[in-house]
């Protein structure tokens, strides 16, 4: 070849074309898949949303499922009061609506001190609340977020219409360690949480060492994952605490 | 108090190598002798010391959702983080190449400590680790994010002296031949990496 | 693999030499025991099988990928920079598979998109790039790219059975889930006699399990053993 391959011009005409070559395909295939992965982060929410409400569902019946059960969709500002309220179908690109506020963000950017479980750094975010009609009961789901061991975990808690009683949960979790702290996923750590019921004042709610012995505001949480069962217990008391502010100003 | 508890977490609860197994080729590659093991666990404090906080400028100023902000408010919703992965790569691999050319010209006698291990650290992944743990845990300020970088780095080396020092004085034990040099080296990385553990629980 | 017993006419494809390619990382040169490399991420998603699998393909598609390009670029790439180029060849490919699942298998993504990240740091591909898509013909490179993913699977498959069915005491496999084999009233929990082996699901026994396997590997081929 006649070209120097080790010549600085070479070196940096071939960077050069590298860079445009990897930066417009990355940019190309980014912006032209992001509908469609926002339509697929949309369905896995609504169907994680009603799984909270023991309503199993699938990707592409997300939508239809979602529109039967969620009568209305809330959202509150950190002083538990209504700041604004929608129903009928999601628009992704509408803002306001509760459904698009991205709850994970809200918290990574809002990290609440060690400790801090009034979560008093989250005076200006925005907390969905979604009202379900299922057998003819209402139903509230929460969505929660938190940290585990190695990085974020989430969930949604659905209530029961007396605003005590849990009616269901569904967690998730990124990078969980599979077989400890990740099983917080699974149904079985999931189905101990129906039936039992919010403590009056904080904390509400107690996830214990596994293998522990449980009261009616308390279950137990996975043995080895203490560090993740101890972050869904911390995300549900802070969240939760929001949440009450809402439901006692609403019984007055 | 912050910057202490992220430092020491870098080191003990979080180590690279022990919690996370990033940087674990160079790790068992060059940990036959003290010497050169830590030569390359210097390098890597100061690449990480340098590459983290370059790459939180980056994420927080150019990538992340309405970080562009700053250039005109009309930016606030363009997302550029499907590039972070490329970004962090390359500002990984320049930096290498720069701190390799600077450190040859004025400081001659660390290039010569460090200097063959330098383009080694391009691929270590306890590198490309340490930016994307900097992007996942969001710190507040750079300064969190430069004493993450530097309490990994140092985590870092200490897992690699140590295990040098060990591979030194196992030399003249009565290892099975089969197990000799590679085997016996990830089980007392197994076996070390349980001790850390221990460290697992504390709050700092 | 299968093909390679079928009568080939293409002699070059199937020659003895390319054989050997696809051979040794099973082995003799296999990235893990042998060479050293891609072992960050075996460590860290041996403790269930199904996320072994579904890294071994990934790193599989991306291997292929990566030495096919740098070895189609090879007489291109300046020298000065290849290390920064492979680095980013390897990136974007992921970034665009990572991108493209999302969009059109948003369950697989779910699963993969945790070693995303894993998967570009993987020095196995860095490595093979380096030391061998860099100074061959396409066609090796692909081959060389299959051997030494296969190498670097099989010890992926066989440390993440080992840590499963001790540790968890259930097998799990991409589409089925977890299936726990073991009758549930053997357990001490509901009065029976065993326990599931907690330890092994904790990070440090993979380097044990693979200490192991290197033990065993060389006590049977003692042309392995270090000085």
């Amino acid at each position: 070849m006649a070209v120097n391959k080790n010549s600085t011009g070479y070196t940096f005409t071939f960077s050069i074309i590298m860079v445009v070559i990897v930066g417009v395909s990355l940019a190309y295939t980014s912006l032209s898949l992001k509908p469609l992965q926002k339509a697929n982060a949309a369905d896995k929410q609504m169907v994680d949303i009603l799984g909270a409400i023991q309503v199993k569902s699938s990707r592409s019946d997300a939508n239809a499922d979602f529109q039967k059960y969620v009568t209305e969709r809330i959202s509150l500002n950190y002083n538990g009061e209504l700041f604004s309220s929608k129903t009928g179908e999601v628009v992704a690109s509408d803002l306001k609506d509760p459904f698009n506020i991205d709850v994970k963000k809200d918290y990574r950017s809002h990290k609440p001190a060690k400790g801090d479980m009034s979560w008093s750094n989250a005076k200006d975010v925005k907390f969905p609340l979604y009202v379900c009609e299922k057998e003819g009961d209402t139903l509230f789901v929460i969505p929660v977020v938190g940290s585990g061991l190695w990085g974020p975990i989430w969930g949604y808690v659905a209530l029961n219409s007396d605003k005590k009683t849990i009616y269901g949960v569904k967690f998730d979790h990124k990078t969980e360690t599979p077989g400890l702290g990740a099983e917080i996923k699974e149904d079985f750590f999931s189905v101990k949480f129906t039936g039992k019921t919010l403590a009056e004042a904080a904390p509400y709610f107690s996830v214990l060492k596994g293998g522990s012995t449980t009261d009616e505001h308390s279950v137990d949480g996975i043995t080895g994952g203490t560090i993740t069962s101890k972050g869904v217990e911390e995300m549900m008391n802070r969240t939760l605490d929001i949440y009450n502010k809402f439901f006692e100003s609403e019984e007055k | 108090m912050e910057y202490l508890s992220i430092f020491v977490k870098g080191i003990f609860v979080e180590n690279m190598i022990f919690a996370y197994f990033l940087g674990m080729c160079s790790y068992l590659a060059v940990s036959k002798t003290v010497k050169t093991a830590n030569g390359l666990g210097l390098a890597v404090i100061f690449v990480l010391g340098i590459t983290v906080p370059i790459n939180y400028l980056l994420e927080n100023y150019v990538l992340k959702e309405g970080a562009l902000v700053w250039l005109s408010p009309e930016y606030a919703t363009v997302d550029l983080s499907f590039l972070s992965f490329i970004m962090f790569i390359a500002v990984i691999a320049s930096m290498v190449q720069l701190v390799e050319m600077i450190v040859e010209k004025f400081a001659p006698a660390l290039y010569g400590a460090l200097g063959i291990f330098l383009p080694l650290i391009a691929v270590n992944c306890s590198i490309l680790g340490g930016a994307l743990f900097m992007q996942e845990r969001q710190y507040p300020s750079i300064g969190e994010a430069t004493v993450f970088g530097l309490g990994s780095g140092v985590g870092w080396w200490l897992a690699i002296v140590a295990i040098a020092a060990i591979r030194e004085k196992i030399r003249y034990s009565h290892v099975p031949p089969a197990l000799r040099g590679l085997g016996i080296t990830y089980i007392i990385t197994g076996l070390m990496g349980i001790a850390f553990m221990s460290f697992m629980g504390i709050e700092i | 693999m299968s093909s390679e017993n079928k009568p080939v006419k293409k002699e070059s494809l199937f020659s003895k030499k390319n054989r050997k390619l696809l051979k040794d990382p099973l082995g003799d040169s296999n990235p893990i025991t042998i060479q050293v490399l891609g072992i960050c991420s075996a460590l860290a998603i041996t403790v269930q099988l199904q996320q072994a699998v579904i890294m071994s393909l990934s790193v599989l598609f991306v291997m292929i990928g990566g030495n096919l390009i740098v070895s189609l670029l090879r007489n291109l790439i300046p020298d000065r920079i290849r290390i920064i180029v492979q680095l980013v060849v390897i990136a974007s490919l992921v970034i665009i598979v990572d991108e493209v699942l999302k969009a059109y298998q948003p369950d697989v993504s779910e699963k993969l998109s945790v070693f995303v990240g894993l998967i570009i740091t993987n020095c196995i591909i860095m490595g093979r790039l380096e030391a061998f898509a860099l100074a061959n013909k396409p066609g090796p490179s692909v081959l060389d790219a299959i051997g030494n993913a296969m190498g670097y699977a099989w010890i992926l498959l066989a440390v993440s059975v080992v840590r499963e069915v001790f540790g968890s005491g259930a097998i799990s496999l991409p589409g089925m889930g977890q299936v726990k084999f073991l009758p549930s009233e053997w357990f001490i929990a509901s009065s029976g006699f065993y326990e599931n082996n907690n330890l092994m699901i904790l990070p440090p026994m993979a380097l044990v399990v693979v200490g192991i396997i290197i033990w065993i590997q060389r006590s049977r081929n003692e042309a392995l053993i270090e000085d």
